[in-house]
């Protein structure tokens, strides 16, 4: 059986979001740690796994991936039948309705929120200045785009459905990053956004990716 | 026979354009319902109430309104599989996943940098808008170094994701037409030879060279 290996860093946030698949629909997999610190990613034999010298990547065999939503999206077919269930299958519509609010957190949510876990988590660990202007550009931004994830947790208990699908997992990574940070107060004042939060940050499976930033 | 499916936006739009460079390869037919976005349209309340976030596309069928370029295409691929190019999102689970991957490289480091060089080069100067040389600069080094893994991707195979034209291609047409022709910028991509011979190829197809005529006659 081919072995499935992952290459990453417990404290990179695409990292997480595969991890947190991975553990969702109980697959084994080996951990290969990337050294980000000394540059790992960025040597030659890293760039023949993923191109553009970042983490994670993915290896099933001899078939290589990267980009973690990518990955998760082949995980979650592959292993349909295995833990939880992270797609909408059952009709074209579903599965578009799911990869519609995919979309909205990688080009509405992801890029507003990463840009804050990097002035406000990040910076801050290595010893940079935090750019108060871009703060507060990303928080209006930020706040835009869940007023409308208000709108919708008012109409279903998670983003695309009453289910927890890959779109809420998606997600993971950056909101418990901004749990920690004066950004919080984003997801607090919204009370139908307060709540999947904090649904979503207690599985057991999110436990055990923020687990393996401990060890 | 089918209803033609609906897509709302200005085909000069780069995200509608992907949709409808899509809906041209699947020979899917549809109507265009122009939304004015000088005059708001996008914010109007009917509008908000198919596209929460307030942009365009925006797109209908009979069982399902969609929105975001990248979902719409995939959905029309997933619906319509057996027309028009049938390869287009990949005829089984590896090929499919191979074109997500492009297709996210695609929206997570192409697109960032070269939406931000479309609107201070192409767009800016028609819409008044002073330009901003700093952030010219700084993407036009993003985008290089994208170009650069680019390049030795397309010496490898054909396309993006292997030897067939997908998806992955084709989400980046919109951006890289304008770069190429209202940006001045065509070198970035005709400076790599690899990169060149993909440019050339992909826009090209008969899909593509229709949107264009579309944005012509919608200027």
């Amino acid at each position: 059986m081919a072995v499935t290996k992952v290459h990453g860093s417990p404290v990179s946030t695409a990292t997480q979001r595969l991890l947190a698949c991975l553990y969702e629909k109980k697959v084994e997999f080996e951990f290969v740690p990337v050294n980000l610190g000394a540059g790992e990613h960025k040597s030659e034999n890293y760039l023949s796994l993923n191109p553009f010298g970042q983490v994670p990547a993915f290896e099933e065999g001899d078939f290589k991936l990267f980009e973690s939503r990518a990955i998760t999206h082949y995980v979650a077919h592959e292993y349909a039948d295995k833990g939880t269930q992270l797609l909408l299958p059952g009709s074209n519509k579903s599965m578009a309705t799911l990869q519609l609010w995919k979309e909205v957190e990688a080009h509405q949510f992801d890029p507003a929120a990463s840009k804050l876990v990097w002035e406000l988590a990040f910076k801050p660990i290595f010893g940079m200045a935090t750019d108060a202007a871009v703060v507060e550009e990303n928080e209006a931004k930020l706040a835009k785009v869940l007023d409308v994830y208000e709108t919708q947790l008012a109409k279903s208990k998670y983003l695309a459905c009453d289910s927890f699908t890959l779109a809420d997992l998606h997600h993971l990574p950056n909101i418990q990053c901004l749990l920690m940070t004066s950004a919080k107060k984003l997801f607090d004042s919204r009370p139908h956004v307060s709540a999947w939060v904090a649904d979503i940050t207690a599985r057991p499976a999110w436990s055990k990716v923020l687990a393996m930033q401990k060890q | 026979m089918a209803t033609p499916v609906k897509v709302y936006g200005p085909p000069l739009s780069t995200a509608v354009s992907r949709v409808l460079a899509c809906l041209l390869e699947k020979d899917v037919q549809f109507q265009l319902i122009p939304i004015n976005m000088s005059k708001g349209e996008h914010k109007n309340p009917d509008f908000l109430k198919i596209q929460p976030f307030g942009q365009v596309p925006a797109f209908q069928d009979e069982s399902i309104s969609l929105f975001e370029s990248r979902s719409i295409c995939r959905y029309i691929c997933e619906k319509y599989p057996d027309k028009g190019n049938k390869g287009l999102y990949g005829t089984n689970p590896l090929a499919k996943a191979s074109i997500d991957q492009w297709l996210e490289a695609e929206g997570q480091s192409f697109n960032p940098p070269s939406s931000v060089l479309v609107f201070q080069l192409a767009f800016a100067p028609r819409m008044k808008i002073k330009q901003d040389q700093t952030a010219i600069n700084q993407n036009e080094e993003k985008l290089s170094k994208v170009l650069d893994v680019y390049e030795k991707r397309l010496g490898e195979s054909q396309f993006l994701a292997g030897d067939d034209f997908s998806l992955a291609d084709l989400s980046h047409l919109p951006n890289t037409h304008y770069l190429a022709n209202a940006a001045g910028r065509g070198e970035l991509f005709t400076s790599k030879k690899n990169v060149g011979r993909w440019w050339g190829e992909i826009s090209n197809r008969d899909s593509w060279k229709k949107v264009v005529e579309m944005q012509k006659q919608r200027t």
